[in-house]
């Protein structure tokens, strides 16, 4: 079976590239609310966070890029959620296919339209004034980082993806994942925060991702961070992709 | 071929949570031959089709599709079968010919473009196969849903109520397209509600009522279940509808053959 999984995957992936390409307002919306949380934050409130020196938008973006990946998942889960629910998936089901390469292509292609979604939120913060001296080196960290992250986020997307009862359902999960980045050091330095919410900021996953990135793109030495956030996006990865796959599984069976 | 056992189900269980949808099922289908599984709403049709395509496991009992075990060889099954589901099985938002293109890529054919290009033909929808599928008309969706199951030529073919809310012009296409598979030599089941389909198509129809076969054999033997008599006194063969309704009995409770006469007579004294 498993020699077929690379053919499959790629014939699934193009199927729902096009999917996406045929629908580009999906990653229009996916941006919008990132841009809007990026306008209110640098223009509205901005002016009094006290975030030490430099730009408040250069210090705000890479809490966006990560609001901008997680408002992109609940798209990966709302079309798994229709594609398990058409005849479609039937008959992908009842071909002599290997069977992950259906999960596969919808993450791959997730994938694919999240990095559509960050170049559009990238270019926007330019426009705003977001600036880095970083060097190649370190956009590449930045682009692994949010890969990772990106990766280990649809795979949990694909849960309720599979498991929800309505589309709504698959939607909604994300929520969560798109409010964390707001008790974090994404918008507001950590030590500004009351004792047990700055101990949650500082030990939840976004903060030390967060950081990473910041570092890495205004030039400072990165420290322990990167290794939190890479050892945070891993764990989440593997986590994810085995309870999907467990819950595939029963889902197909 | 013909001989052969082609799909061949023995004691098939199946139940969802407290509702017990197959209570022992048992039927050969021919090689080569068009087997009708006749039964109402909720009889457990597409639980049975389920489970032959692989989609589903059963709770008790076997069934083997060209020569494989659902269950244990279910691999080989996928490589033999090919399903039309009972909700167009086709991708909206693709073209026609994509459509197409990809079910051959992944059959692992060699030439998609030139089998999708083949099909089209075949199923007069050349001229819509650049158009997405969102724009066809519940008939050229069907013919399309159709033209995927044949791709890679699958030996067995399975039609979970084809024509289920098709005009009687896309109806009749659909029928002359399923009798020209089995001069290829392919072997269909076909689940229909649709009494009139079920006469026109098969060569020998199963009712499945309450779980189990209630009646297995070819027209000319389930019209024979009637005792001769209505000939005599009524002016009209017992259609197919006859036969399903009487075994049936409207209250969904008679399966016996006693509740059968019963309601022959009743029939006879109108």
């Amino acid at each position: 079976m498993n020699t077929h999984f690379f053919g499959d995957t790629a014939v699934l992936t193009g199927r729902s590239l096009r999917h996406i390409m045929r629908s580009m307002d999906t990653i229009i919306t996916t941006t919008i609310m990132p841009i809007m949380f990026m306008l209110l934050f640098v223009y509205v409130f901005g002016g009094a966070i006290n975030t030490g020196s430099g730009s408040y938008v250069n210090y705000l973006l890479p809490g966006i890029l990560l609001i901008t990946v997680a408002s992109g998942v609940s798209y990966t889960a709302f079309r798994l959620f229709l594609d398990m629910n058409s005849g479609i998936f039937d008959r992908f089901h009842s071909m002599p296919i290997a069977r992950s390469s259906v999960l596969w292509a919808h993450v791959l292609s997730s994938l694919v339209a999240i990095v559509m979604s960050l170049v559009v939120v990238v270019a926007v913060a330019l426009l705003m004034g977001f600036r880095s001296g970083a060097g190649m080196l370190a956009w590449l960290a930045v682009a692994g980082i949010l890969a990772l992250f990106t990766l280990a986020l649809t795979w949990l997307a694909v849960i309720p993806g599979l498991s929800a009862k309505t589309a709504d359902g698959a939607v909604v999960f994300s929520y969560p994942l798109v409010f964390l980045p707001f008790i974090s050091s994404a918008f507001v330095p950590t030590s500004t925060m009351p004792g047990p919410v700055r101990a949650f900021a500082e030990y939840q996953p976004v903060t030390s991702i967060v950081n990473a990135i910041r570092d890495l793109l205004t030039q400072q030495p990165v420290g322990s961070d990167i290794w939190i956030a890479l050892a945070w996006c891993v764990g989440l990865l593997i986590v994810s992709y085995i309870a999907a796959m467990i819950i595939y599984r029963r889902r197909i069976s | 071929m013909s001989g052969d056992i082609a799909i061949r189900v023995r004691g098939l269980e199946k139940s969802y949570k407290e509702l017990k949808v197959l209570r022992g099922v048992d039927f050969d289908v021919a090689s080569g031959s068009i087997f009708a599984l006749l039964g109402s709403n909720g009889a457990g049709k597409t639980t049975v089709v389920n489970i032959l395509c692989t989609l589903l496991k059963a709770d008790a009992g076997t069934a083997s599709v060209g020569g494989f075990d659902v269950a244990k060889q279910a691999a080989d099954v996928r490589e033999s079968i090919s399903l039309t589901g009972q909700f167009a099985a086709v991708d909206e938002i693709l073209s026609g010919r994509e459509n197409l293109v990809m079910v051959a890529q992944l059959r692992h054919l060699k030439n998609p473009d030139a089998v999708a290009d083949e099909l089209l033909e075949r199923f007069t929808l050349t001229e819509a196969a650049a158009r997405k599928v969102s724009t066809y008309s519940g008939g050229m969706r069907r013919r399309l849903d159709i033209a995927m199951s044949l791709i890679g030529n699958p030996p067995v073919i399975f039609l979970d109520e084809p024509t289920t809310g098709l005009d009687p012009q896309a109806r009749l296409e659909v029928w002359r397209t399923v009798k020209e598979l089995t001069e290829r030599g392919t072997t269909v089941l076909l689940t229909t509600q649709d009494l009139d389909e079920a006469e026109h198509l098969a060569e020998r129809i199963a009712i499945l009522h309450d779980g189990r076969i209630i009646v297995n054999g070819t027209l000319a033997e389930l019209k024979q279940l009637l005792p001769p008599a209505k000939v005599e006194y009524v002016e009209k063969l017992p259609t197919l509808e006859d036969v399903f309704l009487t075994i049936v009995g409207d209250g969904g409770n008679g399966s016996d053959v006693g509740t059968a006469s019963a309601a022959l007579t009743s029939e006879e004294q109108r």
